[in-house]
Order: structure tokens, then sequence, then C-alpha cells
């Protein structure tokens, strides 16, 4: 039986032309008790791979689970895919393909049965579901142990398990949620190369939620970055990055604070990293001679300026405010 | 060189119907319950009274000596009084882990991140356990029935008895609907299985022993409807129309199962969620 097909679909303001919206949010809030989780989240995401960033407790699995219709919002519309997430959440399950944060699996079953049945529960004939389990396995990397019950699974296999059930009914978007958790390096860059050719080769829309910015980075053209329940910054990854060039590493000896202070002053954007280096980002009619100046001007000994690319975690430092 | 590249493909086949993605998980529920082997022999126990009842009905049919022997109304009724031991350890053996087990696995946002209500998840559920039910409870009633016609070689005593058929049916329906019901309840409410088979053990044994100690102290029976498989006793004797053995109105009792029910739905309601919000 064919899916329902969606209505028209929402056109992406800052697209400009009539590019189909996967997610439309409209003042979206969510509320657990008193505590605001979503705070009047107003976004319109087009396919691609999206990466929904921000810090532990911002709101991002929250966004997911209300997606899902997991979490009924106290106020806001949500359109996803073009179906209405209030009265159409049947049509959007069939559609998606969801990857928890948490472990998740169905108890007693081994890889290709939990993963057939799974493609079953989304409507597929179980010798589709069946044939389908046995190719995202191996995709996912699972396919020598796909007759393993998935109990005894290490946490990365864990992992790939469950991006091969939300896979294997070949949904039109996918919402990972934190989908690195728990592995180890090489599982990592594996995942993530997966997660990238899933965005990339293989054209399925992806929602990666994570506070990992090189996962984001690595995997995603777009990002949403999300803070204390709200929208800190929306756009393609390299537009709010802004140009190359102008983003300067300073190490510097003396008062860091009084510098950093100074630097605002002068109307430049600058952070401290955790490694004692602070990054700047000058205006087009200015240059490191300038940075020179001001240093010493204020007594500051500089001892490291190296031109830099502007990084994901300069947009996530700048909307967040972190310093 | 791989002859054929694994790697993901878009699919392009058929889906089914969303709305009958309840009965995969019936389905697969029984089928991984008729693979244990230990409830096969509870289910081959939970028929031995069928065969007994089978032989009875026989010999009273066949030889005149025995007719004291013969199957009435009433055997109906007390077979299914019967019944209700092996109802309660298949409830146990079934119901305590079908929905527990997926809270400790975190199975509910799988399932209910799909093409899924949360009703049509709870039906799946209740469908396996209703399944099993049935086998022990209307299935051996109903089998009984038709092989006592066909001992005797006519269906006299049927047609002289016609409201067993809805009496049968009826009474089963009840009581497969609060067990299932209760059980799926207190399976929401634990991710242990062994919890909610205790749970479930203690609230049935709990309330019957609490009437009994009542009873031998009162010397009436008129509270039976603190205990659940008493108010079960005693509807299921108005459906029968046989003597109601407790002094109960059967409304009351009626009211005590249809609690159950609401409360067992209400329950469900609040613990079957993808996911939990602690507030």
């Amino acid at each position: 039986m064919p899916l329902p097909q969606p209505p028209s679909a929402v056109a992406d303001p800052a697209a400009g032309a009539a590019a189909p919206a996967v997610v439309a949010l409209d003042r979206v809030t969510v509320n657990y008790g008193r505590n605001a989780a979503l705070r009047e989240v107003t976004a319109s995401l087009t396919g691609g791979a999206i990466g929904l960033l921000g810090p532990n407790g911002a709101g991002k699995s929250t966004l997911l689970k209300a997606l899902l219709g997991f979490v009924v919002p106290n106020q806001g519309e949500m359109r996803v895919l073009g179906f209405d997430v209030r009265r159409q959440g049947h049509e959007i399950r069939g559609r998606i393909g969801y990857m928890p944060e948490t472990d998740a699996h169905i108890p007693g079953m081994n890889a290709v049965s939990f993963v057939g049945y799974c493609g079953q529960l989304s409507g597929l004939p179980a010798v589709d579901a069946m044939q389908r389990a046995h190719e995202v396995l191996y995709y996912v990397g699972l396919g020598e142990a796909r007759y393993r019950n998935v109990e005894t699974y290490s946490t990365g296999m864990k992992q790939r398990i469950k991006l091969a059930q939300a896979l294997v009914h070949d949904p039109d978007l996918l919402l990972l949620d934190e989908p690195t958790n728990g592995m180890d390096p090489r599982g990592r860059d594996e995942m993530l190369a997966l997660i990238h050719d899933l965005g990339h080769a293989k054209r399925v829309n992806l929602i990666l939620s994570s506070h990992l910015l090189p996962d984001v980075e690595h995997t995603c053209d777009h990002v949403v970055v999300i803070d204390k329940g709200s929208v800190a910054a929306h756009g393609p990854i390299a537009a709010l990055k802004g140009p190359a060039g102008r983003v300067f590493e300073l190490r510097v000896k003396g008062d860091t604070v009084a510098f950093l202070d100074l630097l605002r002053r002068e109307g430049l954007q600058c952070h401290a990293t955790d490694e004692d280096v602070m990054r700047v980002f000058v205006p087009d009619d200015r240059g490191a001679r300038d940075l020179f100046a001001l240093a010493a001007g204020s007594g500051i000994q500089v001892r490291h300026l190296r031109p830099s690319v502007p990084t994901l975690e300069d947009v996530f430092a700048r909307a967040l405010g972190e310093q | 060189m791989p002859i054929h590249d694994q790697s993901y493909r878009r699919y392009g086949g058929q889906r089914g119907d969303p709305r009958r993605v309840w009965m995969v998980i019936a389905r697969a529920g029984i089928v991984s319950v008729v693979r244990k082997r230990a409830f096969l022999g509870l289910l081959f126990l939970a028929w031995l009274p069928f065969i007994v009842r089978v032989v009875q009905a026989y010999f009273s049919t066949t030889f005149a000596q025995v007719e004291a022997l013969a199957i009435n109304a009433d055997t109906y009724r007390t077979f299914l009084d019967q019944q209700g031991t092996f109802v309660f350890f298949v409830t146990v053996w079934i119901g305590s882990g079908l929905i527990a087990n997926d809270r400790r696995a975190n199975a509910l946002q799988i399932y209910l991140s799909r093409p899924l209500t949360r009703a049509e998840y709870v039906l799946g559920k209740a469908a396996i356990l209703f399944v099993f039910l049935v086998m022990v409870t209307w299935l051996p009633a109903i089998l009984l029935l038709l092989l006592q016609g066909a001992f005797a070689g006519s269906f006299t005593f049927l047609r002289s008895n016609v409201h067993l058929i809805p009496a049968i049916t009826l009474f089963s329906l009840v009581e497969i609907l609060v067990a299932t019901l209760s059980m799926l309840a207190l399976s929401s409410m634990s991710a242990s299985s062994r919890f909610v088979a205790v749970m479930y053990a203690g609230i049935v044994l709990f309330t019957d022993a609490m009437f009994a100690a009542v009873r031998g102290i009162l010397g009436s029976t008129g509270l039976s409807w603190i205990s659940v498989p008493a108010s079960l006793e005693q509807v299921g004797d108005a459906i029968f129309r046989t003597r109601l053995r407790y002094d109960t109105p059967v409304a009351v009792s009626l009211v005590v199962l249809a609690a159950v029910v609401a409360v067992s739905i209400s329950v469900l309601d609040r613990k079957v969620r993808g996911v939990e919000v602690v507030t």
C-alpha cells in the first residue's frame, strides 16, 4: 500500500526559493512542569544533513522527541515532511527513522530478527524486511555478527544496530540522537563516515543531534545551535563560519582577561579556548598589525599569532556567548 | 573485488497498511511464546481437565451405567471455574514480561517511533495474552460442548441449554479482559518481569485471603467484592444463571471488575509512552 503523499512543502524563507522544508517549527514551546525545555522555537530546516548542536540540557533531544510525537508541545506548530505532527503522526513516523540516544532493542532477538522486525513494524512485508535487515546490517558493519543476540553486543555495536533499525525501512528523514555516544575513536570515525555517506552519497535527509562539534562539522552542511531551549544560530555551516582568513589564534603573556576586554571594546569578536589560546575575528579593514598594536599599547606580550580558519566551535561560541 | 557491493540502497517495494502493525507485534509475541517448551508443558496441563471431561462425556453418553456422571449445564460453569487456576498461571507466565521487558530494554521508543499508536502497541501486546487465555478457557469449553453433542449423536442437550454458548463466550471474555488488562497495567509499571509476576500474584492472592478472613470473622459473604477472583465468580454465576455463591449484589461485583479495567487502562495510558517525563 503506498504511503500518503505529503501536502505542499513549506518554503524555507532563508533559502529564498521554494526549497521544501523537511522540518518546519513555528513558535514551539515545550515545558516540563515549570521548566521550559523549548522556548518559542521557530526554524525551517531544508533537506540534507542538519546538525542540532547545543550543550547538554539545551533541548536538542526534547526537540527530536517532539518531532516524533513523544512530547506534546504546550504551544506552537510543527510540520515534518509537510505533515502536521499533532494530527498526522502515523504518516510522519512511517517516513522517519529514529536512532535513540539510550540503548534500545527488542529483548530476546538476534540482530537480523530485530532489524527485520523493526522493518515489519514500519510496514514492510516480512520477506522484504528480512532482506533489507541483512543489507543494512552489512552496511553498518554488523554483517558477521548479525546472528548474535543483541544483548551480547558491545556499546559500539549497539550504536550500529540502532542505526540499522532506523534505516531498515528506507526513511525519508533520519533522526540521530547522539549517535557516537560511548564509542571508541575508531568506531566513532566509522560511525561518522556512515552518517556522512548517508547524508551526502545516499542523499538521506538527516538531523544529527550532538553536543560534539567535530561530529556535526564532519557530517552536516547545516546547523541549528540550541541553547537553553532557544535557537541561538541557524543556517549553513559555511555561511555561519564566515569568510576564511580573518581569524587569528593568539597566545599572550599578561592579563588575558583585560586584553580580551580591550579587544571587545575595539569591536573585535573574540573568545578564549580551553588551551589558553584566544581566537580573534578581525574585520576586513583590519589585520594582524592592529592586534600587535593593541597588545603593545596595553603592555601585553604576544607569544603566538597564527592565521586560522573559522570553525564550528567559533560559531558555537559566538552563538552561545561563551568566553 | 566483491561481486556485489553491500551498501545501502533505497527501498522501492510496497508497504503494508500501517493500521495492521499491531498484528506484527501479536504474531511475533505468540511465536516467541510457542517456542518455549516449558510453556507448552503448562498448556498441556491446562488441557488435562478438558481431557478428563471428554472422557466423562464419552462414558456418560455411551454407557447407561454411569449416567450419574452425565455432563449438565453446571458442569461447564465448574469447568471454567477450574480453568481459572490455569488462567492465573498463563497470565503470570506470559503477561508479566510483555511490557516490562520492553521497558527494561528501552524498546518503547523503538516501537512508538514507528507508525504505531500507543493504543495499537497495547492492543498488540494484549492480543498475545488474549490468544493463550482463549486457548485455556473458551476453546476447551466450546470443544467440550461440541464433543458432548457428537458423542450423544444429537444436539438435544445444546438445544435445551442454548444459553451455554453465549455464557461461555461472555464469561471467558470478562475473565480474559480483566486478567489481560490488569496484568498489562502492572507490566507497564516496572522493568522487572519477576517483580510484576509477584505483584500480580500478590494482588490476586491477597484480596482473596482478605475476603476469606472477613468471611471467617463476620460469617457473611457480603464483602466478596473486596476479592477480584470472588467478584469474577459472582459475575460468572450470574452469566451462567446458576445460584449466586455470595451475598454481594452482582451489580457491585460488576462495578469492581469495571473499576479494575478502568484503572488498568488509566495506568497504561500514563505508562506506555515513548519518553517518561519526570517533573
